[in-house]
């Protein structure tokens, strides 16, 4: 396809000091000979973040458990409550993750499959693996009487985290190998995240689910292992090494 | 300019249309446009944003005839902002835009103060400026130590990033934020397209910075926008009560579409990139159109010559370049100013002129001052203070 923005680029990237050499002079000599209006450094900024953390109001917490027969939360139900919430936490970013694919579909649909690069059925197919852990997740946290549609403290996190992964994947003007680079750091955090996931399960004594987390985990270890290969491959070759 | 503003009608209220396509455009680049490029898209929008605010408080004191004509100016405005506003990408962040504001507020103000003929007038410019100054010193701070970040990716070199009237000393008690206004029988027309300029701007300013500070996390963050969207809605005042209270409601519509006209002109003259010029282009004669309109409804319903208000002309437009040596000039000449009723005063003479504002002041930094806390100690280097190895670990204090 014709890509006509390409056509109109500018006369190049402005945002370093030696885009204007003489105008750079100016600005660091005026900034070294001001003073500051007062003394200190970053650890002001730090004593003032460290009245406000020692308040230690949380971002959120899980929903209410039902209370146990002494009315307290025993070791199980805070077993439980941790589980839940890291439960939450992949099953918020299996679902983002098929819409990150989906958005890495619609950009290579556009700009055709080159090589190297996935194929399209390559990005089908993960995408697909993906939301089958979506839905295993979402019957994991059902099958253990939580309540799926619950954001936890965990999925808000990594929402918050992730954000620029959609960012990036939904901008027309980014790159192939600029959105490997993003799928990259959404694969390496997902791996890990089925890895405690597995830890956890199989501590609480959930083995059925340990098993089916094991092979999810395997599907995530292939996805990392090719988003890895076809951002090495890309950006080697545009540098011609 | 020699555009003559009564001859020219520019486009017809009725051909003015959009879609939605067009719009929302590609975006320019934060990495290579022009900062000046930037610079007028955040102020065309401060500007636009302005006639649409101010077209609703007309309406809702006047909802009479005037409010269908109103309306449907409005609605093109509110897609004139949107195809103007839309133009900032996505990858420019809340803090970054915020940098570009205060660039906005320095350069653009900076050039109004000089042109501007009223010496007053020009003096409470000079004054709004060096406050601004020390806002982007602030924010760049904030970028450098909580983000990691360079402001001068941002800045392109064209500004200086260094301590202005420091922000903690420029809250004031509104007694001392009100100023003298123009006389619209006998002011320069460039006064009143300045005012009505600076006051949009600065409103636009103060409506951000209320809208994203709750977006930071870090509290220092979050404290440095609730002090310094302060600090923008006394300017707003400021700027707003320079105009003429005797200015009916039609005349100040008037006014804003021609201000509207003549920095579209100055945009279109000024502007490097091709796809941004021709939105100029194009808004300059919608902006006709919007002028010719409202002339029209001053000769019905006033019964006015809109010939006592406007110029022939336009005046030579808004300068954007860096201003850098009138800046310092007016840093050295005039820091130490501070304000009194609607008079400037040296600081040593604050406690007897003005014992309100030191009285307000004292109490809001009474729990400390956020942009002292964030830029304590601080100066701006290429590249951050960690180039100099300023940082918690080069101090030891991770141990």
């Amino acid at each position: 396809m014709t890509r006509t923005g390409a056509k109109q680029a500018s006369s190049g990237n402005r945002t370093g000091m030696q885009t204007s050499p003489e105008l750079a002079e100016e600005l660091m000599e005026g900034a070294s000979s001001a003073m500051p209006s007062s003394e200190g450094g970053v650890e002001n900024i730090a004593e003032s973040r460290g009245e406000y953390i020692a308040e230690g109001f949380p971002i959120g917490s899980m929903p209410m458990m039902p209370a146990s027969e002494e009315g307290e939360a025993d070791e199980e139900e805070a077993g439980m409550a941790v589980f839940l919430d890291k439960l939450s936490e992949r099953l918020a970013f299996e679902r983002q993750g098929v819409r990150l694919y989906e958005a890495l579909l619609n950009k290579c649909q556009t700009l055709g499959e080159s090589a190297p690069g996935p194929t399209l059925e390559e990005i089908e197919h993960i995408g697909s693996e993906e939301l089958q852990h979506f839905l295993l997740v979402n019957n994991a946290i059902t099958e253990i009487g939580g309540d799926p549609t619950v954001q936890s403290p965990c999925a808000d996190v990594i929402g918050v985290a992730s954000l620029g992964l959609v960012q990036i994947l939904t901008d027309p003007r980014s790159s192939l190998p600029q959105c490997l680079q993003a799928m990259l750091t959404a694969e390496l955090t997902d791996n890990d995240g089925w890895q405690l996931l597995i830890k956890l399960a199989d501590n609480l004594g959930f083995d059925d689910m340990k098993a089916e987390f094991e092979t999810a985990l395997a599907h995530e270890e292939e996805h990392l292992q090719n988003v890895r290969n076809w951002l090495s491959e890309c950006v080697l070759e545009s540098a011609q090494v | 300019m020699t555009l003559d503003i009564f001859k020219e009608k520019g486009t017809p209220l009725d051909e003015q249309r959009f879609t939605w396509r067009e719009l929302v455009q590609a975006p320019t680049s934060k990495l290579d446009d022009d900062a000046f490029t930037r610079v007028r898209i955040i102020l065309m929008n401060g500007l636009e944003a302005d006639r649409i605010r101010t077209s609703h408080a007309m309406a809702r004191m006047m909802n009479g005839e005037m409010r269908l004509p109103l309306a449907k100016i409005r609605r093109i405005e509110q897609h004139q902002q949107t195809m103007v506003n839309w133009l900032l990408p996505a990858d420019l962040s809340p803090l970054e835009t915020t940098i570009a504001f205060e660039q906005v507020a320095i350069e653009v103000t900076a050039s109004v103060a000089l042109r501007e003929p009223d010496e007053y007038m020009a003096q409470v410019y000079r004054f709004g400026l060096l406050e601004d100054f020390d806002h982007l010193y602030r924010f760049s701070g904030l970028m450098d130590r909580v983000m990691g970040a360079d402001a001068n990716n941002i800045i392109q070199n064209y500004s200086d990033i260094m301590p202005g009237r420091p922000t903690m000393v420029e809250h004031r008690a509104p007694e001392d934020d009100l100023r003298e206004h123009y006389t619209s029988a006998t002011a320069d027309p460039l006064t009143k397209l300045h005012a009505a300029t600076i006051t949009a701007s600065e409103n636009q300013t103060h409506d951000y910075y209320m809208t994203i500070g709750p977006m930071f996390a870090d509290p220092i963050a979050r404290q440095l926008y609730a002090e310094i969207a302060s600090i923008e809605e006394q300017h707003v005042t400021q700027y707003e009560s320079m105009m003429d209270p005797n200015e009916s409601p039609l005349e100040k519509w008037l006014l804003h579409e021609a201000m509207e006209v003549y920095n579209y002109l100055g945009c279109m003259a000024y502007e490097t990139n091709p796809r941004v010029k021709d939105i100029w282009t194009r808004f300059v004669d919608y902006e006709l159109g919007h002028l010719h309109t409202v002339m029209e409804l001053f000769k019905t319903i006033e019964n006015r010559d809109p010939a006592e208000i406007l110029p022939q002309t336009l005046p030579e437009p808004i300068d954007y370049q860096s201003h850098r040596q009138f800046v310092r000039e007016t840093l050295n000449a005039e820091v130490d100013l501070r304000a009194s009723g609607t008079q400037f005063i040296h600081k040593d003479d604050e406690a007897d002129r003005s014992p309100r504002s030191i009285e307000y002041r004292e109490h809001m930094n009474s729990e400390g001052s956020p942009s002292e806390i964030v830029a304590a100690g601080y100066t701006w280097t290429p590249g951050t203070e960690l180039t100099e190895g300023k940082s918690a670990f080069a101090r030891g204090a991770s141990a």
